[in-house]
């Protein structure tokens, strides 16, 4: 026998180590190594490399940042300009009528629209019902698939007549908009929007049918939260511990660490440096009251209880916010009257600070920035939904794999990146995501 | 079809945002007959499964700006027959690129609470600065439409129709009034590669340039101009260095000014 064994045969040495994970925004691995069926480490690495987008806002002018803070994520930009311009206005003291307010909320509807289908039908349904891609499973779901395309379709198309173009759309500014859409051009819509309603209630259908994992750890949910409306733009901050707070306390209650693994900072809660949870699932969970009547009445016969803490039904919270995307886009188009003037003046400008909190379809998205009497900004700070997430992933990968741990390392690897897109990742927009690796001992 | 005689596509990411990549996924209508016609080998935003190369097409989509990066594009380029860059950030270093004009040191220190933890080049760089590419999509981010005809024309072994006059043909060719002569707001649109359909004009606001330069465009006359009608200097050079600022002809142009203004 040899001298150098000195491990147990019942313990052998494991690495899982997912490379590349696919199927997610941007780029990251994961690294676990167990020892037996103890494990020992888990890692997200998160090698997108960094952008430096908080730094080079310094010096520019205030109407160019929600264009360039845009560019921080290609899936979800008007996330980007919403909380940019948000902020901006705190700082400047403007506040932008009525109407811009229910229009900044039917583009908002159309990036949830687009986003959701994308994930719910391309990204993550494949992992349900056992492919490699929406395209593979487009050979034996072919009207699933072409329900999830045109369900994605009609939400570019309402980005396109709101901002010219579905990635990085060109309408928004700080203090409104450069134009506003016609009442007429916004009813072409009507038909499709519909279609899209039911299209989505038949999809909440579809995946609560799905068949989820046995698995659901105590979270904190964070969100924004608004008295009348499910959250969108504004504007507190509540959790289910009891978190209530106003945009400005942000940074007092969450804070962001940087890890060596990452060059995406994570984030934790300030007084027990705890982990939390952003996102669709959170945004349910915390705002069911408030959907539109016919999500609601979704979410409530669809068949899971709610509150929900089981992360894979995340999905589920996915399927009934695009619901609540086409009702309410349906409804703010009826209602919509083009307004007087599509902006604010902004050409007198005064020092100043402001933050704002906006819900990405990802989760919270936080900025602040400061800006001088030349209206140029001197300081910038973007908390995205994915960074704050991270943690809680980590967290989700040490309660799940120790049930996993027994099976094949392809298997592992699977299940670990499955549990991962259940948070619909943004590793482009969080650095500032995953190859997995497994040692076993 | 039989797969084997479908050409073999590969669609990689460097630093950037997704948004060129997703303009794939975005033609809803067009995606499925796409991949009856191209074999997807290797596309990780859009799928798990991945074939070995080499590869007919590799899409490239994103800047160069770690010693990472530097090693990938050239392994790329050896297992691809036809290289084509997609978008601002890949065809001219992209808004990241705004780094090459400051400290990179500096900026790692503004983010990053441990520095020591970050690895990252001093320049947000272009795929052409290190490998041979076959062609430039421009846009940030490229129009879906022209994806597609690029695609299209590679599959029928045809050269691309991708037009190279400035924006301000399509400015006319739509009947947008001038927003630099009747508004006075600055635009690079005299600069700037059409295939945008000239948005920004339509929308009552200057074009800032994401399709990067055009063929032989005269920065200096518009700078001029601009500088002529009360524009400061300060933001005609910001202008200039937006998302495609560190393209040859941007840059020079920005860099003039500034000399001149010291």
């Amino acid at each position: 026998m040899s001298q150098m064994n000195t491990q147990p045969a019942s313990l052998p040495l494991r690495t899982v180590k997912v490379d590349y994970l696919t199927r997610v925004e941007g780029e990251g691995g994961l690294y676990v190594r167990a020892e037996g069926d103890q494990l020992r480490e888990v890692k997200l690495n998160i090698f997108e490399p960094p952008r430096f987008f908080e730094a080079f806002l310094r010096g520019r002018y205030f109407q160019e940042v929600p264009d360039i803070t845009a560019r921080i994520c290609g899936i979800c930009p008007v996330a980007y300009q919403m909380s940019s311009v948000h902020a901006l206005e705190a700082a400047l003291g403007v506040k932008p009528g009525p109407e811009i307010r229910l229009l900044r909320r039917l583009l908002y509807c159309a990036e949830w629209i687009e986003s959701h289908a994308l994930h719910i039908y391309l990204l993550q349904a494949p992992d349900f019902l056992g492919y490699d891609s929406a395209i593979a499973m487009a050979a034996d779901h072919p009207r699933e698939v072409e329900q999830g395309l045109r369900l994605k379709k009609i939400g570019n198309n309402l980005l396109e007549l709101m901002g010219g173009r579905a990635t990085h759309p060109v309408s928004v500014c700080v203090g409104g908009f450069y134009k506003v859409p016609r009442r007429r051009d916004l009813l072409k819509l009507h038909a499709d929007l519909e279609w899209g309603l039911n299209a989505s209630l038949e999809t909440v259908r579809l995946v609560a049918g799905f068949k989820f994992p046995d698995f659901a750890p105590d979270y904190e949910f964070v969100s924004v939260s608004h008295p009348d409306e499910y959250p969108m733009n504004e504007r507190r901050i509540i959790s289910s511990a009891g978190v209530d707070v106003e945009p400005a306390e942000f940074e007092r209650v969450f804070a962001e660490e940087h890890v060596e693994r990452s060059t995406a900072l994570h984030s934790r809660k300030v007084t027990s440096g705890s982990s939390y949870f952003v996102g669709p699932l959170a945004r349910l969970n915390l705002n069911r009251e408030k959907l539109m009547p016919r999500a609601r009445e979704a979410a409530d016969t669809c068949g899971i209880t709610w509150p929900s803490r089981n992360p894979f039904q995340g999905i589920v919270a996915r399927a009934i916010e695009m619901t609540h995307a086409y009702e309410e886009a349906l409804s703010l188009i009826e209602a919509y009257q083009e307004p007087a003037r599509s902006r604010e003046d902004l050409r007198v400008v005064h020092a100043g600070e402001g933050c704002a909190a906006t819900e990405a379809p990802r989760g919270v998205l936080y900025h602040r920035y400061k800006i001088n009497d030349q209206g140029l900004v001197e300081f910038a700070k973007i908390v995205p939904p994915t960074s704050q997430n991270y943690r809680r992933m980590e967290d989700d990968l040490w309660l799940y794999l120790p049930g996993i741990l027994d099976r094949p390392e392809p298997e592992i690897a699977r299940a670990c990146e499955d549990l991962i897109r259940n948070y619909d990742p943004c590793i482009s927009c969080s650095t500032h995501f995953l190859r997995l690796k497994l040692d076993r001992e | 079809m039989a797969s084997e005689a479908r050409p073999k596509l590969a669609v990689y990411k460097f630093s950037s945002c997704d948004g060129c990549q997703l303009a794939l996924l975005n033609l809803e209508d067009e995606l499925l007959s796409l991949v009856g016609a191209v074999e997807i080998a290797y596309f990780l935003e859009a799928s798990s499964a991945t074939l070995p190369g080499p590869y007919d097409v590799a899409l490239v989509e994103g800047s160069v700006t770690t010693a990472e990066d530097v090693e990938r594009i050239h392994a790329i380029r050896k297992d691809a027959k036809c290289l084509m860059t997609i978008g601002a950030c890949a065809t001219t270093g992209g808004i990241q690129a705004l780094r090459n004009w400051k400290d990179v040191n500096e900026f790692i220190r503004c983010v990053y609470a441990r520095p020591e933890y970050i690895h990252t080049l001093k320049d947000s760089t272009p795929i052409s600065k290190h490998v041979k590419v076959d062609l430039e999509l421009n846009g940030c981010p490229i129009n879906k439409v022209q994806a597609l005809e690029v695609l299209t024309a590679l599959l029928q072994g045809r050269a691309p129709h991708l037009p190279p006059h400035a924006v301000c043909m399509e400015c006319k060719r739509r009947g947008t009034v001038c927003v630099t002569v009747a508004q006075g707001i600055a635009c690079l649109g005299p600069l700037t590669h059409a295939g945008c359909g000239a948005l920004c004009p339509s929308y009552n606001r200057g074009c800032y340039g994401c399709f990067g330069p055009m063929e032989n465009p005269n920065p200096d006359s518009l700078a001029a101009h601009l500088l002529s009608t009360g524009v400061s200097r300060s933001h005609v050079i910001q202008l200039l260095r937006g998302f495609t600022g560190y393209s040859d002809a941007f840059r020079a142009a920005s860099d003039k000014l500034e000399r001149i203004a010291q």
